[in-house]
């Protein structure tokens, strides 16, 4: 049912944009990272004053005019003709309009991304989507409102380079002997609120504790893990996750 | 039952006799009433009260609440006269109780103009009173004296422009016939000032601006015509000494805030402690903490007198937790520096020098990229009231620890009426407790209650909290300290030691002073979280 919803919020976006197919789309993904990403940045937002990937450009608003652009250039400006066919170049305008139709969200890589997500990567073992998975690292559902394409690509790489203060995880020793680990909700001068792997949400007092630890991210980095489009589809997947 | 309480209202009303100054200045001998912001002429908020001490207070318990239909932090101090107990609902309802059972008895509701633009909250701190006429000070710059029998207004003075960013927080004090108050409105480029009012008439005594106009001592600290906007507001209660006929008053930064380029030189009176002549407001004496400030280091913090014993006599003092993060002892008969040190972790300065004067540390100012620098520009302190206890000699402190943030520097003009900041210094811990639960590391800071010793500025012992504090303190006669914090704990501790003795949690934060009254001999202590006023009394 939960995969089914997500499934029709993304083909939604899909079939959004009738006038462009996916494998143009998804052959405009591609063109787009070879010519246009170095400069324009993944997200097309790497130049100041420019942002390609919301439908609203500075000197064209029809696909003939942006083919035009990419193809031509733009004189007196740093933009640069492309060495690309018409074809090639509508490829390319048919992948920002995507993007843009979905919110800046390249639908198809995080359709694959998802895919990576909940298999080969296991991340639902230990994060939480939409009600499934985990509950011993952050809920991600909400996530692509919170970070930039960058920032996630980062912790998914390099998972304890940041740690935000509300992540962090928690072990606390009772006096008792027993143990407790899980992910900090909140804490004060006298307790601690945390919720286990199982989702248990357990408030501790302080006094009982013999031992409170902040312990560093138990998140593996999938460095090496994931080939760089896998890594690549996994940030797409995560930028769309964007609540409800 | 329906007799008995009709008997005590007739007994209450009975005693409530004329609130003349003679009763405010000798307010220690009836500890039953809390007669002014600070519990006493001398702001010690200290309480002679006994009932309640470290081997029964196991037995406190709540005996009563009052809700604010307010959704503002509810900063006010009571004050209590012969059972009845008068406070503010934010932002300018006053409202009078029975403080036994905490029924209410009449609101006075007083709708600020739309044009009122205080920086930090449609806060309130509290009431004044004096014979049967309470007054308060409006976030719309007014000044309204209420019969407090019936709630009525009898005079509404406007003391400045709110649309100018004039406002006002604080509660008055009341110094013989007189009415005095200060302006809130740092952040908005005002010229701040200090003003007395006739309690009678509401007719303006004297006013005492705390930047000095042209041709005035101490205009020469200001560059070009930067004291015209050189904010110096006050929103923090002072305090009097009736045998030097001083009052004493804490002003706050100058503007703008993080950018001092234009307004070259000590920028006086701002952040100083001015002495005040009570009867025509001439500046007697000052003391400047923080010289060009750029931290918004306000001194607005309560002025504390004391007598101690020093080095073998009898010393008329004031002490001061002040918000750039060093503590201060001074003699309050002529200004001088006695003691002098960081209560807190400070960078901005290396240490006072022998007049009490900030050395300032190399680099450690505003830049254009942020310059990291401690403390905060919440301060080491800021308004949470401190106390003094004559009975362990300590002084205590609210205090924010370990607390930093990049402070920015940017250019800004002053329009009137328009926030006047020149730059920005945002640290990890919100100034103001939001809807977030506290998750935030400690490497980004902590409350502490700091116990001062004021002959020597050292620490003689501290309790420690996981989140900041933004409550005040109050300590009694039987060694116990109150206070609070933003978690909405409401804690008792040993004021001799700091161990903990009573904790007790109201569901949120803690932004007033704890208070103590007694009713029939009955002792309580009231302290504000969230929207309610909290009494409690042993079982």
């Amino acid at each position: 049912m939960l995969r089914f919803s997500l499934f029709v919020v993304l083909a939604g976006a899909l079939c959004a944009q009738p006038n462009y197919r996916p494998e143009d789309v998804r052959a405009g993904a591609q063109l787009f990272s070879t010519n246009c990403m170095n400069c324009h940045g993944p997200d097309g937002e790497a130049i100041s004053g420019v942002d390609l990937m919301h439908g609203k450009f500075r000197h064209a608003s029809t696909d003939g005019e942006l083919v035009g652009i990419i193809t031509k250039g733009i004189a007196g400006t740093a933009m640069p003709p492309a060495s690309l066919s018409d074809a090639q170049a509508q490829n390319i305008v048919a992948y920002l309009r995507s993007r843009a139709a979905s919110g800046g969200v390249d639908v198809a890589a995080a359709m694959r991304g998802r895919t990576v997500f909940e298999g080969k990567g296991g991340c639902l073992s230990c994060h939480r989507v939409q009600g499934r998975g985990s509950f011993s690292a952050p809920d991600l559902s909400n996530i692509g409102s919170l970070r930039k394409p960058a920032e996630l690509e980062k912790s998914v790489v390099e998972p304890a380079a940041e740690i935000l203060d509300e992540n962090r995880t928690v072990r606390a020793a009772a006096n008792d002997g027993t143990t407790v680990t899980g992910k900090l909700l909140a804490y004060d001068t006298f307790g601690v609120q945390i919720i286990d792997a199982k989702g248990r949400m357990i408030s501790l007092d302080k006094s009982n504790l013999r031992e409170l630890t902040f312990l560093s991210s138990p998140m593996p980095s999938y460095r090496g893990k994931l080939n760089p489009s896998e890594l690549s589809d996994v940030v797409a997947y995560l930028v769309s996750l964007k609540g409800i | 039952m329906t007799r008995i309480a009709f008997a005590f209202v007739l007994s209450a009303t009975a005693l409530s006799a004329q609130v003349s100054f003679e009763r405010i200045l000798h307010s220690g001998h009836e500890p039953q009433n809390w007669l002014s912001y600070s519990g006493g002429v001398e702001s010690q908020r200290y309480s002679a009260l006994n009932e309640i001490k470290p081997d029964n207070i196991k037995n406190l318990e709540l005996k009563w609440v009052f809700q604010a239909r307010s959704n503002e932090k509810f900063e006010a101090t009571a004050l209590v006269v012969d059972g009845i107990l008068y406070t503010v609902q934010a932002p300018n309802d006053v409202v009078a109780i029975d403080a036994a059972t905490g029924r209410v008895f009449w609101i006075y509701s007083y709708v600020p103009s739309t044009e009122a633009r205080p920086c930090c909250g449609r806060v309130n701190r509290g009431l004044a009173i004096l014979g049967t006429t309470l007054y308060m000070a409006t976030i719309d710059a007014h000044l309204i004296a209420i019969d407090s029998k019936t709630g009525h207004p009898l005079w509404n003075t406007e003391i400045a422009k709110p649309e100018a960013g004039y406002a006002a927080t604080l509660a008055p004090l009341v110094v013989k016939d007189k009415v005095i108050i200060g302006t809130a409105g740092g952040e908005y480029g005002i010229r701040g000032f200090i003003a007395a009012y006739d309690a009678q008439t509401g007719k303006e005594a004297w006013r005492f601006y705390t930047i000095p106009g042209l041709g005035e001592p101490g205009n020469q600290t200001w560059a070009g015509d930067s004291w015209k906007h050189g904010g110096g507001s006050v929103w923090m209660t002072g305090s009097y000494d009736p045998d030097l006929n001083l009052t004493y008053w804490g002003i706050g930064n100058p503007g703008p805030d993080w950018n001092g380029d234009n307004r070259l030189g000590d920028n006086l009176y701002s952040d100083c402690v001015v002495a005040l002549d009570a009867d025509t407001g001439k500046l007697k004496w000052y003391f400047q903490f923080t010289p060009h400030d750029e931290f918004d280091y306000d001194s607005v913090q309560v002025p504390v007198l004391a007598q101690v014993d020093w080095q073998g006599r009898q010393r008329k003092v004031m002490m001061w937790g002040n918000r750039n993060g060093f503590f201060y002892t001074l003699d309050r008969t002529n200004g001088q520096f006695l003691v002098g040190k960081p209560f807190t972790k400070v960078t901005w300065a290396t240490g006072l020098d022998e007049r009490g004067r900030p050395m300032r540390a190399p680099g450690m100012t505003p830049s254009k990229q942020g310059t990291v620098i401690y403390p905060g520009p919440i301060g080491g302190t800021n308004w949470y009231s401190p106390s003094y206890s004559p009975h362990t000699g300590l002084f205590y402190i609210p205090t924010w620890e370990d607390y930093y943030a990049p402070y920015v520097k940017d250019k800004d003009e002053f329009k009137e009426g328009q926030l006047y900041f020149g730059g920005s210094a945002s640290s990890p811990v919100p100034p103001l407790r939001g809807i977030q639960l506290n998750s935030r590391s400690e490497a980004s800071g902590f409350g502490v209650v700091r116990a001062m010793d004021p002959k020597t500025g050292e620490k003689k012992w501290e309790y420690k909290m996981t989140e900041m504090t933004d409550s005040g303190i109050l300590t009694t006669a039987s060694d116990l300290l109150f206070t609070g914090n933003r978690e909405g704990y409401f804690i008792a501790l040993d004021a001799r030691d700091g161990n903990l003795l009573w904790k007790v949690l109201l569901g949120s934060h803690v932004s007033s002073g704890p208070m103590s009254y007694s009713v029939n001999g009955k002792q309580y202590v009231a302290v504000a979280a969230g929207s309610g006023l909290f009494v409690f009394g042993l079982r």
